[in-house]
């Protein structure tokens, strides 16, 4: 209950920025960078989903303990909700800074390759009624997706050059997040991120318990 | 040993049953089809025409090659084979397999490929020969461990593409980026980082097949 | 004389959430013919795979044991014969190649007195070269005895083995299971009382949940 609290004491600071007075805006993206309350913890939330889903995943495989599978697919679903969310608030950031909603920047590439496999994961759910099967291959499939991810890592910066912040050809030294930010503002980007991670946290430990005790309720039906 | 046996198994029945090699060759008639009728009087350009041969490669590839798998859960073999062999000599079986047919439908393809797009030139042979043959590996490896996957799923001629799509991603862009270098020529020694990188993708996705191939194997 | 050991340590095997069988303490230590019983769906054919090696129970384990050696779970397929309603052969090959093949995937080599023999038995000699696809049902279920048989396990696994047959093909099957079991382990999962009656002993799967 806390976690809710903390979450939406912060929710209105993250909502408003505009009611910190001393604002100062960073040169070359001016208002469109309040967006970046939303789209790095959104952006963060994904990965982190990703990266708990194939954990989880794998203790499944170890373990064989159902439960683990419940927590891995709440992850999964919320990583998807969050993917999304990144994906499209950086399409509009990106609109209004670099002039297009989509340019195939290397990291708007990954976040697609991440939104697609995703997508692979949800179709291959859908698409195995037994439970423990289900919840194997999908294991599987989350984990051979996650060793491909390096790869883009390597891959993208020599297919595209980069616009995002951090690139490896950064030559307009472009908003870097840590070093331009205003205190004022940087207190909100890490309440921001801060929060969304609370509330990511809690809404999975919601997701997967309800999910565990829906299935542990079923079972006496069937 | 026992592994090129079942590869023999699965060739001989191949060629009596002939499940995935009509597939395959009509699928490269209708994807190149498609591409020359898109194309019509224009002119492509060279680096095009190298991007869009990996993707008949692709469409082609995800048109037969999950049958390894399939058509042994469809004619309900699976457990037959269970009973005959190791899983990991399963695995080995059907990745010669694979290999065999992915070889052999690049070939087709390649040959076909240049003869109907005059863009299509390479000028640095070797380094292209290379490419060809690790990303066949790659493509072989990545497609027999998801066919093994959604053998055992439902809807499965959907599914295939769906899952490969993801892992065979960064394989394919690596190869296309590799093509367009071979196109303009460079010395094998410059491209070097590129073709570890795409021999690195093979020796991961070859180990990690190995690894969970048990878990899908079994029930 | 035979030194093949089966052992069931605590096995249980839950689908999904659902309890199939629990604390399962076999030993299979003499050699003979024993019965696995219970209604369908009690879960016969997922203990014998289990038995097998080709299904993992959820928990516990099973111990094979040949001359006193624990057998690597991925051996057990080379050391037991097993039939079942859900196993099918190569159709698109005839009886011969399934044997050949079989054979050679197994890496044994071709002992032909032992096959010819095995043919006549299941009275499939004059039709080995047909392919499976043109087979009656019953004669599927002989090749299967075959295809079992082949490499001469220490531990034969029989799930329904008189499905398909007629009553000759039955009393066969009877006479064959009991000059097998004078020298090997014989495990019969079954409804079937005359199946049943061959067993010196038997359990019940609906004793275990």
């Amino acid at each position: 209950m806390s976690y809710v609290i903390i979450a939406g004491i912060s929710f209105p600071i993250v909502e408003k920025p505009e009611a910190w007075y001393h604002f100062p805006l960073i040169p070359g993206l001016g208002e469109n960078a309040k967006i970046i309350f939303f789209h790095v913890p959104t952006a963060w939330i994904t990965v982190l989903a990703f990266l708990m889903s194939t954990i989880f995943s794998i203790k499944y495989l170890r373990k064989k303990d159902l439960d683990d599978d419940g927590k891995s697919q709440t992850a999964l679903e919320l990583g998807m909700v969050f993917c999304i969310l990144a994906t499209v608030t950086g399409a509009v950031w990106a609109k209004f800074t670099w002039g297009e909603y989509w340019s195939w920047d290397p990291r708007q590439t990954s976040i697609f390759a991440l939104l697609l496999i995703y997508g692979a994961l949800f179709a291959l759910r859908s698409a195995v009624e037994n439970e423990e099967k289900r919840a194997t291959l999908s294991a599987v499939y989350s984990i051979i997706a996650f060793v491909t991810v390096p790869f883009f890592v390597f891959i993208m910066p020599r297919i595209m050059k980069g616009l995002h912040p951090g690139s490896a050809d950064d030559t307009n030294a472009g908003p870097v997040v840590n070093f331009k930010m205003n205190s004022n503002m940087y207190l909100v980007f890490v309440l921001s991120v801060v929060a969304f991670t609370i509330l990511y946290f809690w809404m999975w430990r919601v997701g997967s318990r309800s999910l565990n005790i829906k299935e542990k309720l079923l079972k006496n039906y069937r | 040993m026992k592994a090129y046996h079942l590869f023999r198994k699965d060739l001989f029945s191949e060629i009596r049953n002939r499940y995935a090699i009509n597939s395959l060759a009509m699928f490269i008639i209708v994807t190149i089809s498609v591409i020359l009728f898109s194309v019509g009087e224009e002119t492509i350009s060279d680096y095009l025409s190298g991007g869009l041969y990996w993707v008949v490669v692709f469409f082609t590839g995800m048109s037969g090659l999950a049958r390894v798998f399939v058509s042994e859960e469809e004619r309900g073999t699976t457990l037959t084979l269970q009973l005959i062999a190791r899983p990991e000599t399963v695995l080995s079986g059907k990745l010669i397999f694979n290999l065999v047919l992915t070889l052999a439908m690049n070939i087709v393809i390649t040959f076909l490929y240049s003869a109907l797009f005059p863009a299509f030139v390479i000028k640095s042979l070797m380094l292209f020969f290379i490419t060809f043959i690790l990303g066949t590996l790659g493509i072989a490896i990545s497609s027999t461990i998801i066919a093994a996957i959604i053998s055992k799923a439902g809807s499965k001629g959907t599914l295939y593409p769906v899952l490969s799509f993801p892992i065979l991603l960064p394989l394919i862009l690596i190869l296309i980026n590799l093509t367009k270098i071979s196109m303009d020529g460079t010395p094998f020694g410059e491209a070097i980082m590129d073709v570890l990188f795409l021999a690195s993708y093979d020796v991961v996705m070859l180990s990690v097949s190995y690894l969970l191939f048990d878990f899908i194997w079994k029930d | 004389m035979n030194r093949y050991e089966l052992k069931l340590d605590s096995l249980t095997k839950y689908f999904g959430r659902r309890l199939v069988f629990r604390d399962l303490n076999i030993e299979y230590c003499q050699c003979g013919i024993y019965g696995i019983s219970g209604p369908n769906g009690s879960g016969k054919s997922t203990l014998l795979k289990i038995i097998a090696g080709i299904s993992t129970p959820s928990k516990g384990k099973i111990i094979h044991t040949a001359e006193g050696k624990e057998i690597d779970t991925a051996e057990i397929h080379e050391r037991i014969g097993f039939v079942s309603p859900y196993l099918v052969l190569y159709e698109e090959f005839s009886c011969r190649e399934n044997i050949e093949i079989m054979g050679k995937i197994r890496g044994i080599e071709p002992d032909e007195p032992h096959i010819t023999r095995l043919l006549e038995t299941f009275g499939l000699a004059d039709r080995q070269n047909d392919r499976l696809k043109f087979y009656s049902s019953g004669m599927k279920q002989r090749m299967k005895f075959i295809f079992a048989l082949l490499h001469k396990p220490a531990l034969l696994i029989l799930d329904e083995p008189t499905e398909n047959l007629d009553n000759e093909g039955k009393n066969k099957i009877y006479e064959l299971i009991k000059n097998y079991s004078a020298s090997n382990i014989v495990l019969i999962a079954s409804n079937e009382d005359s199946d049943l009656q061959l067993c010196t002993s038997s359990i019940n799967l609906l004793e275990h949940k």
